[in-house]
């Protein structure tokens, strides 16, 4: 009975082609960004967010990832932080609830390096962004790491006078951690 | 160390640090009093980064203001002044430099403390002591407000101490703080 569940799973595992597919692990994925305002940096971070990944080492053009964020859940790093920046001028979260992340392309740059473009779309504003991609095997799950930077009025997070970059700078840094069960297929 | 006996004035340095800590230390305390209640805006956040730097200025200035009062000692106390009054003055004097120095420091601990680095003059970053802790950082603003009305009180008492000699008594501490040359009246 054993050899037979090793046989089905290493098969399944070796189907050449075959995805790795699942929603991300919740617990140990996060998304955070890294603001900088009159020079001092912000960390804050996605409380909640629902991940797709699919990923096969073996064709990795056959990648992909669907992200969607819910933006009330977003952390500024400081309470009265949190309180504006889902206000209008910000996120405002009443208006577009959700951030999304659809990617179009997964290449292979190196062992275990990879590069994902994609659109993603924050207020309604839809941009092409590309991300570096580290993937390695952590306890038995897929560990993708990356960061990338994105300019906030790209998205007009900031609006009015918050859209002077002299006291919060243009550029933001997204950083993303998924954890993916690397056995689980679809 | 050489120790002046019956210097009369205090020196260049000694003046220009006193008014220079003076001057920021009521524009930070200005600028703080008025900050607090301000709703978030793009203002504040400048106004607390500006109130951060003064703060950090007044502290480094403070040192070096220490350092050279070490080895500088200051013009002695007019002949003729009650050994109570010399007592008060001693004792304001080191309360003073102790707030200057605490008032800062808890600034800066409790900046950490809520979460936000102090980043001098936007360029330099001071390292956070503290990790965020919330409790801890409304303690420490708690402190640092408490000090600075200690602060107030004690330089009310310095300015009306000041005022006293020289509208009063009439000797020389006021003009020798400004660089007049004292010469009794």
């Amino acid at each position: 009975m054993k050899k037979l569940v090793a046989l089905v799973l290493t098969t399944l595992i070796f189907i050449p082609g075959a995805l790795f597919s699942a929603p991300v692990v919740k617990d140990k994925s996060s998304i955070g960004f890294a603001a900088r305002q009159m020079g001092v940096p912000v960390a804050g971070s996605f409380k909640r967010f629902d991940a797709d990944v699919r990923f096969d080492p073996k064709d990795a053009g056959k990648g992909s990832a669907s992200i969607t964020i819910y933006m009330d859940e977003v952390d500024a790093g400081s309470d009265d932080g949190t309180i504006e920046i889902k206000r209008k001028p910000w996120f405002d979260v009443k208006g577009h609830p959700k951030a999304e992340f659809v990617s179009t392309s997964l290449k292979e740059l190196g062992p275990g390096r990879y590069e994902v473009a994609g659109k993603m779309t924050i207020k309604g504003r839809t941009r092409g962004v590309v991300a570096p991609v580290t993937v390695k095997k952590e306890g038995g799950l897929w560990l993708f790491e990356g960061a990338f930077a994105i300019n906030r009025l790209d998205f007009s997070i900031g609006e009015g006078p918050w859209a002077n970059t002299g006291t919060v700078d243009d550029k933001v840094e997204v950083r993303f951690r998924f954890l993916l069960p690397a056995t689980d297929k679809k | 160390m050489e120790r002046h006996v019956g210097n009369d004035r205090w020196t260049w340095t000694a003046i220009f640090l006193h008014w220079v800590i003076a001057t920021l230390i009521i524009a930070g305390f200005a600028l703080g009093e008025y900050m607090g209640d301000l709703a978030v805006s793009p203002m504040k956040l400048k106004l607390y980064s500006y109130h951060k730097w003064l703060g950090v200025t007044v502290f480094a200035l403070t040192i070096i203001r220490l350092a050279w009062r070490a080895f500088h000692a200051p013009p002695l106390f007019p002949a003729g002044m009650p050994s109570w009054e010399r007592l008060a003055a001693k004792a304001a004097h080191a309360l003073l430099y102790a707030l200057i120095f605490m008032i800062p420091l808890a600034g800066w601990l409790g900046s950490s403390a809520h979460g936000f680095q102090t980043v001098y003059l936007g360029v330099i970053p001071i390292p956070d002591l503290l990790a965020k802790n919330k409790e801890l950082s409304d303690i420490l603003e708690e402190i640092h407000e408490q000090l600075n009305h200690a602060l107030l009180l004690i330089v009310i008492a310095h300015i009306g101490a000041a005022m006293k000699h020289h509208f009063i008594d009439k000797d020389d501490i006021l003009r020798r703080m400004m660089g007049i040359k004292g010469q009794q009246k």
